[in-house]
C-alpha cells in the first residue's frame, strides 16, 4: 500500500484537520466527526443531514454548504457513522423546522440512521424524516439481497432537495420531493481496479489486468460480473443498457452524471461521457443537464459510474439554483 | 456451590472476546474482503478495545452489558456496531442488577440478546450472517442445560455449535448485508459476522470453563 497518510488508524482524523484548514467557511466537530455549515441553519429552514463511510469524497462533507447539506457525518473508511454522530448533527442542525436524513441503502447505514432517528426524536423532540436512496440497477433481485445500493443519485438528490430546502419548503414537502428524486434515479458502475482500504493495507479484490468488474458499488465490493476488458464504447454500452432497461428515460428531460470512482483521470471520464452521450441520443434520451467528474468515489478505484435522473421543469429549476459547497459550486 | 455465571466470569467473557477479535483482526478483515468491504476486523477490534477502556469495574451484570452494548453502538458503526451493541444491551436489560446468573437466567439473557439481533438485522437462518452461528449456539446451550449439563459444559457445546454454524455459512449465497450484492459469487467463503460470533461463543465457553 502506497498512500499519502501518516498511519492507517489516523486517516479520518487527519483528513478532517485538513478539511478544517482548507475550508474556514465550514465548522468541523473533530470529536464527533461532523462537518457543518459555518453559518447555522436559519430559522424555518428544514435541515438536510447525510453521512456514511469515508472514502467517497467529495460525498458527503464536500456537499455541505448553501444549497445542499447542513451537516455530514463521517464514518470510518467504508463504515457507516454511529447513531451518536447523527444525533449530535441532528440536534445542532435543527432550526425548529425538522431534519431530513439522507441515507444510502446499505445495511449498516440504514440501521444506524434508524437508531439515530428513534433516539433523536425521543430525546429531543426534533422532527426527523428520512429518505433512502437505492438506485443501483446492478443489484438485480432485491428479494434476495439487502436491496439496491444507494450510489450516484444521492449526489443529485442532495443538490435538488437542498435547493428546495433553501426555498423554505416544509419537512413534508421536502420528504416528498426527496422520495420522488430517489425513485426516479438509476445508476450502474464498473471498476478497472480494486481500491485499497488503508486499514486493510492491500487491494480489496484481485482483478487481472485484462479483466474488469461490471456492476460494482462504491466500496470495492466485487461486482456481479467479471468480464474481459473492452474499449470504452463497449463499457458505455454495458453501463447504459441496464439503466435504460430498468426505467424509461425517454419521457422527458434527464440529468446525467458521469462519475469517476477516484482513480480515473478526467481525460477518461470525459471520453466515457462522450460515449454515453452518443448512446443516450441514439436511444432517444434528452440530456438537459450533466455533471462529469469525481463526485461519489471509492478511494483509489479506477472506473466510473453512470447515473440518470428523470427531471421536469421543477427539478431543472432546483438543479440550476445557486449552490456553494466545496464539491459543487455555481450561480453564486 | 450453585452452578452460576458470575459477574467476574462474564467480565472475563468480554475480555477474552476482545483478545480473540484483536488477535484475528487481519483474518476477519480478509474474510470481509472476499465478500464485503474489508472492515469487519478493524471495526470489531476498535469496538472491543473501546469497550475495555470504557468498562471500568461495573457493580452488576446489567451495568456490564449496557456499558459494553452502548460503547459498541457508539464506536463501531457499520452493521456490526448496532448488531453486537443491541445483543449486549438486551442481555443487560434481561439479566438485571445482579452479580450472578444461574443457567436458566443466563440462557434467557442470551436469548433476549439474540432476539434483539434478529429484530435489528431482519436476518433469518440461512442468510449467511451472524445469525447462522448464534442460533445454533443458543440451541445447543438450551439443550445442554435442559439435559442437566453444567453451565460450563453447555457453554462449551454452544461454542462448538457456533463454530459448526460458522462453517456451514461457507457454501451459502448471502441474502443480507453487502455480501448479498455478490449473488452466487458469495458462495465458497465463510461469513465474517458468523466467524466473529463463533469467537464470541468460544470466549464465553473459555470464561465459564475456567471456573468449572
Amino acid at each position: 500500500m502506497k498512500k499519502l497518510i501518516n498511519a492507517p488508524e489516523d486517516v479520518l482524523a487527519d483528513a478532517l484537520v485538513g478539511v478544517a484548514a482548507a475550508h474556514p467557511e465550514l465548522a468541523v466537530d473533530h470529536e464527533n466527526r461532523i462537518i457543518y455549515r459555518g453559518t447555522p441553519t436559519k430559522a424555518g429552514k428544514v435541515a438536510l443531514i447525510s453521512g456514511g463511510g469515508s472514502g467517497h469524497e467529495p460525498l458527503h462533507g464536500g456537499f455541505v454548504g448553501f444549497g445542499m447539506l447542513d451537516a455530514a457525518c463521517a464514518g470510518e473508511v467504508f463504515t457507516s457513522p454511529t447513531p451518536d454522530q447523527m444525533i449530535e448533527a441532528t440536534k445542532v442542525a435543527d432550526s425548529g423546522a425538522g431534519v431530513l436524513h439522507i441515507v444510502k441503502n446499505y445495511t449498516g447505514d440504514v440501521m444506524n440512521f434508524e437508531m439515530a432517528a428513534e433516539l433523536a426524536e425521543a430525546e429531543t423532540g426534533v422532527k426527523v424524516a428520512s429518505v433512502v436512496v437505492a438506485d443501483d440497477v446492478a443489484v438485480e433481485d432485491s428479494t434476495w439481497t439487502a436491496g439496491r445500493r444507494g450510489v450516484g443519485t444521492t449526489v443529485l438528490l442532495e443538490k435538488i432537495v437542498g435547493a428546495a430546502a433553501e426555498e423554505g419548503r416544509d419537512l413534508a414537502a421536502i420528504t416528498e420531493l426527496a422520495t420522488r428524486v430517489a425513485n426516479t434515479g438509476r445508476s450502474m458502475g464498473m471498476a478497472l481496479t480494486s481500491c485499497t482500504v488503508p486499514s486493510a493495507g492491500k487491494p480489496t479484490f484481485d482483478l487481472p489486468d485484462d479483466m474488469m468488474e461490471i456492476g460494482v458499488g462504491i466500496h470495492g465490493e466485487p461486482g456481479r460480473h467479471r468480464v474481459p476488458l473492452a474499449p470504452a464504447s463497449s463499457i458505455a454500452q454495458q453501463l447504459v443498457e441496464p439503466i435504460l432497461a430498468d426505467l424509461d428515460f425517454t419521457k422527458g428531460p434527464v440529468i446525467a452524471l458521469l462519475n469517476g470512482m477516484g482513480g480515473s483521470p478526467l481525460l477518461e471520464l470525459y471520453l466515457m461521457y462522450g460515449e454515453v452521450a452518443k448512446l443516450l441520443e441514439k436511444a432517444g434520451v434528452t440530456v438537459a443537464r450533466n455533471l462529469v467528474g469525481n463526485y461519489i468515489t471509492s478511494l483509489d478505484m479506477a472506473g466510473c459510474s453512470v447515473t440518470l435522473l428523470q427531471a421536469d421543469d421543477e427539478l431543472l429549476g432546483l438543479w440550476d439554483a445557486p449552490v456553494n459547497t466545496s464539491g459543487l459550486r455555481w450561480g453564486i | 456451590m450453585a452452578d452460576t455465571a458470575s459477574l467476574e466470569e462474564l467480565t472475563d467473557w468480554l475480555a477474552r472476546f476482545q483478545a480473540l477479535v484483536v488477535e484475528n483482526q487481519a483474518y476477519l478483515t480478509e474474510l470481509d474482503s472476499a465478500i464485503g468491504d474489508a472492515d469487519h476486523g478493524s471495526n470489531m477490534a476498535r469496538g472491543m478495545n473501546t469497550v475495555e477502556l470504557k468498562l471500568g469495574s461495573p457493580a452488576t451484570i446489567d451495568a456490564l452489558f449496557k456499558t459494553a452494548g452502548m460503547t459498541l453502538v457508539s464506536s463501531v458503526g457499520g452493521a456490526s456496531g448496532p448488531l453486537y451493541g443491541t445483543f449486549f444491551l438486551r442481555i443487560g436489560t434481561t439479566a438485571g442488577a445482579v452479580t450472578e446468573l444461574d443457567g436458566a437466567a443466563l440462557a434467557a439473557a442470551l436469548r433476549a440478546g439474540f432476539a434483539g439481533v434478529l429484530a435489528r438485522g431482519n436476518a433469518e437462518p440461512g442468510d449467511k450472517t451472524m445469525v447462522d452461528a448464534m442460533g445454533p449456539a443458543l440451541d445447543a446451550l438450551d439443550a445442554g442445560l435442559g439435559s442437566g449439563s453444567s453451565i460450563a459444559a453447555a457453554a462449551s457445546a454452544a461454542a462448538d455449535a457456533a463454530a459448526a454454524g460458522r462453517d456451514a455459512t461457507e457454501p451459502l449465497v448471502a441474502r443480507k448485508g453487502r455480501a448479498s450484492y455478490l449473488g452466487d459469487r458469495s458462495a465458497g467463503h465463510l461469513d465474517p459476522g458468523a466467524t466473529s460470533t463463533a469467537f464470541l461463543f468460544r470466549a464465553l465457553a473459555d470464561a465459564l470453563g475456567d471456573a468449572a
